[in-house]
């Protein structure tokens, strides 16, 4: 066993783990943040992606050891139904998701996409999250959510709840 | 109400929790006192277990018990009935595919869990497999769906003989997984002789059912939970083996039990896509009338147990075809057992037939499209039913339009952009639509908000958006005042999601509930009294249903860029038209359409599972070798609704769309590919290999 100690969203956390368990299993069986998913075992998929020191990482890649002394940013850290990041909006907007398995990492991997291209083409958004694979969507949609949340994010529009999304009377 | 309700673009109610990744899959619950199981996988096609040591396993850090065939619970593997699968439940030494569960290993964590897997000694006496096609034993099965496996109307050989024009090729689809991003899971808990099931399914009640006859115990102490399941596409039809393994392996701990199935294990006993070889026959007239067609398939099946891939579906509905002939016939190979993939049959039907269409247009020199309006039937030409809706003839028109088809050089290898060849072509998509009895609940209360309750799943095709939505059109009042309740065997019983009749069959019974609850509030003022009201019912397809055939209907159009040098080729531009009858949400039907035709695209470009002839096994079980389109791969889509009314079809008037996208669209990308290079490729999937000669 080891001791590792981790920032996640925000957060100290010191644990004792074995030196094999990878990041991905070290965020959802011991901190229980159960938004990043495991989809494949050969890094091919995405689904597991976080930010590790604001760079997108595949968590099944990283050995939860290998964390220790940086900060990880899962889904849970880039923004709640109390304020929702603008990738976020724009994923449920644009419906860049249905059954929504890819979709933590595939907003993770896009918010990295953005600081690195701030305003990128169809194109640039195409190769640039050629890392994650979504099964049901065919893509467009996603393509349509990062374009929005570019823009949204270049206004530096306030983020916003769900509450304040909804339609009047919803619960 | 100033909007209308039914078809609008809602967002989706769950849209927050899976933007936040606060919602949960099977995999994401976690009980008090969980421990993990492993599958130990078969690494030999063909044989039986001699032997397995499981001594180095059991001594492992963590490990609670390796179950193994000599250990396991003894249970009832077989089926509950035809259209159930025998499972692999380590009652017997019998090997007969590849990836089959052997032993099962049951530790504290999930790392120990894997670990401990790992150190199972299984030794096997191995026998040669067969897994080509060619190679099986041939069958022809005892019925298709309660269909004959063979069939025939008019004089499909004589007109055939006399056909001015006849035209017969071979046509290869291989298997293919349907490899949701989800993977299997099960997570069981036994409290006394009550089972407590979370499980990524289809179809709650028919795990409960599956569950209650292998352990023999009332389906009443099965309680089923499938919470958001991470997509489907046909795979979490059927209960497999994992579910019982999970909840023998519970009995055998003594505590809840998480099993997670990997991607490898994907490839193993969760069902795939049959590999077809379809012979067709085309006898047509100069004018490009079809006088005949003829439509052979040879499909693999596992050894013991039967699936048909009924391809002939397609092309036995589709066209005006006087003289018709089709056979099904199996093969018996060591792979586990097929099942329904995503448009079964019209999927792997279409390519060869409308394929062999665009063959056919070429012969005689005819444009493809116009070939199939000279073929367009105004009835189902096999039943001669009337179809309760056909817009066919407009979606060809609407995606010819947008894609500019009529501006298309007709001659092959004619175009290019740069070094690239640029070829289009088109296929027509059909798909049967189904419904099944349900059961819902709607209970109004005294403030007028609506709760609906039916037993059915959420697998990303927005079932609690657009259920509430044909409510609340009927209750004319807004959607978000009706909330719907799903995913689990305590809610009222509805039919397998699948086979496209979720729309038919929760929909009708919810717009049959709405429409008595509205009768009760109109006989009330328009004023639900302190209690409120609370309407069940079972809706059931009434008798004359039959009389119409329904099918959604598509038209795919497809432009493709061939490297002459690299044999590579890329999808440029893809147009689909739909009639699925009438919309209920225009934004998730819409990806609906996107998502099928991704498919397609996929089908014609990249998916293939690859057997190693000698050994029997898979060799590309992984997602980095079985290749699905990433977003790079993928060009804009545009998607045609043409929404209308289907009265005929069922109480919502909603035709199934979650299938029709895939039907046809890899002939339209394999029939641009012919036109850009000259090359017509028969077997898909098209490789670069099979482009450079």
């Amino acid at each position: 066993m080891e001791t590792v100690n981790i920032e996640v969203n925000g957060r100290s956390y010191s644990n004792e783990v074995e030196p094999r368990l990878l990041l991905v299993h070290y965020l959802r069986d011991t901190l229980g943040l159960t938004g990043t998913h495991v989809g494949c075992d050969t890094s091919s998929c995405g689904a597991c992606t976080v930010l590790l020191d604001g760079i997108s990482v595949k968590s099944c890649t990283v050995f939860a050891a290998q964390a220790g002394g940086h900060a990880v940013t899962t889904i849970e850290g880039i923004g709640n139904s109390g304020a929702l990041h603008p990738m976020q909006e724009a994923f449920w907007a644009k419906h860049g998701l249905q059954c929504g398995f890819c979709t933590p990492g595939m907003i993770v991997s896009c918010i990295d996409l953005l600081r690195r291209n701030p305003d990128p083409s169809d194109a640039e958004i195409r190769a640039g999250i050629e890392g994650n694979l979504c099964r049901c969507t065919g893509y467009e949609n996603i393509v349509r959510a990062v374009r929005a949340a570019a823009a949204a994010m270049k206004a530096d529009e306030p983020r916003r709840s769900v509450a304040e999304l909804l339609p009047v009377g919803a619960s | 109400m100033s909007q209308p309700v039914l078809g609008a673009p809602l967002d989706r109610v769950e849209g927050p929790g899976k933007v936040t990744g606060r919602i949960a899959y099977t995999a994401d619950n976690d009980i008090p006192g969980m421990v993990h199981a492993v599958v130990v996988e078969s690494t030999i096609a063909n044989g039986r277990i001699a032997a397995i040591d499981e001594s180095a396993a059991r001594s492992a850090p963590g490990v609670i018990a390796i179950m193994t065939p000599r250990n396991a619970p003894r249970v009832d593997a077989r089926k509950v009935d035809a259209n159930d699968s025998l499972l692999f439940l380590l009652q017997g030494d019998a090997v007969e595919f590849d990836r089959q569960p052997v032993a099962v290993a049951i530790a504290e964590t999930f790392e120990q869990a894997t670990y401990a897997a790992r150190l199972v000694r299984v030794r096997y006496d191995v026998r040669p497999p067969t897994t080509a096609l060619a190679s099986g034993e041939r069958f022809l099965p005892d019925q298709i769906f309660g269909k004959p496996a063979q069939h025939k109307r008019g004089m499909p050989e004589d007109a055939f003989a006399r056909a001015a024009v006849t035209l017969k090729q071979t046509y290869r689809t291989p298997t293919e997984h349907h490899n949701p991003m989800e993977t299997h899971a099960t997570i069981a808990q036994w409290t006394g002789d009550r089972l407590t099931i979370y499980d990524a399914t289809q179809w709650v009640f028919g795990v409960q059912h599956r569950l209650a006859a292998t352990f023999g115990i009332d389906p009443k102490a099965i309680r089923v939970v499938a919470p958001f399941v991470g997509g489907a596409f046909g795979c979490k039809g059927q209960t497999w083996s994992h579910v019982p393994l999970a909840a023998m392996a519970a009995r055998l701990a003594g505590r809840p039990v998480k099993l997670v199935v990997t991607r490898p294990q994907m490839f193993g006993w969760v069902g795939h896509r049959p590999q077809t070889e379809q012979v067709v026959g085309l006898g047509a007239a100069r004018d490009g009338t079809l006088a005949a067609v003829t439509h052979d398939v040879l499909s693999e099946t596992s050894m013991s147990d039967e699936f048909v891939e009924p391809s002939v579906v397609f092309s036995r509905d589709l066209y005006a075809v006087p003289n018709y002939a089709m056979s099904d016939t199996l093969s018996r190979l060591n792979i586990s057992k097929p099942t329904y993939q995503r448009g079964p049959g019209e999927s792997t039907g279409s390519f060869a037939m409308e394929s062999a269409m665009d063959e056919l247009s070429y012969a005689l020199g005819i444009d493809p499209l116009e070939l199939r309006l000279r073929n367009y039937s105004a009835n189902d030409p096999d039943s001669g039913k009337p179809y309760s809706s056909k817009r066919l003839r407009e979606c060809y028109a609407a995606a010819a339009a947008q894609f500019g088809w009529s501006a298309r050089n007709p001659k092959v290898r004619s175009t290019s952009r740069g070094r690239m060849l640029v070829g289009s072509g088109m296929a027509t998509a059909s798909r049967a639509t189904h419904r099944s009895p349900c059961t819902v609940r709607m209970r109004m209360n005294a403030d007028g908000n609506v709760l609906v309750q039916c037993g059915t799943i959420e697998q990303g095709t927005g079932t609690p958006t657009v259920y509430p939505q044909l409510a609340a059109e009927i209750l004319e009042i807004p959607p978000e005042r009706v909330r719907f309740e799903f995913g689990n065997t305590d809610l009222p019983a509805a039919p397998i999601a699948a086979g496209s009749q979720t729309s038919g069959s929760v929909g009708s019974a919810v717009v049959v509930a709405a429409r008595r609850m509205r009768e009760l509030l109109v006989s009330h003022d328009g004023k639900p009294p302190a209690d409120g009201f609370e309407v069940e019912l079972e809706d059931s397809p009434p008798p004359e249903e039959a009389e119409h055939a329904t099918q959604a209907f598509g038209a795919h159009f497809a432009e493709v860029e061939v490297d002459p040098d690299l044999g590579t080729v890329r999808v440029t531009r893809f147009v689909g038209a739909f009639d699925g009858g009438r919309i209920l949400n225009a934004k998730t039907a819409r990806s609906q359409m996107l998502g099928g035709i991704v498919w397609g695209i996929s089908m014609a470009l990249f998916e293939d599972t690859r057997y190693d002839a000698r050994s029997g096994r898979i060799m590309n079980a992984n997602l980095s070798e079985y290749l699905v389109p990433t977003n790079a791969d993928i060009p804009d889509v545009e998607v045609i609704l043409i929404a209308g009314d289907d009265p005929f079809a069922n109480p919502a008037g909603a035709k199934g769309i979650g299938e029709v996208g895939i039907c046809g669209s890899a002939a339209a990308v394999a029939n641009a590919v012919y036109h850009a290079t000259g090359i017509r490729i028969r077997d898909l999937p098209i490789t670069p290999d099979k482009l450079i000669r």
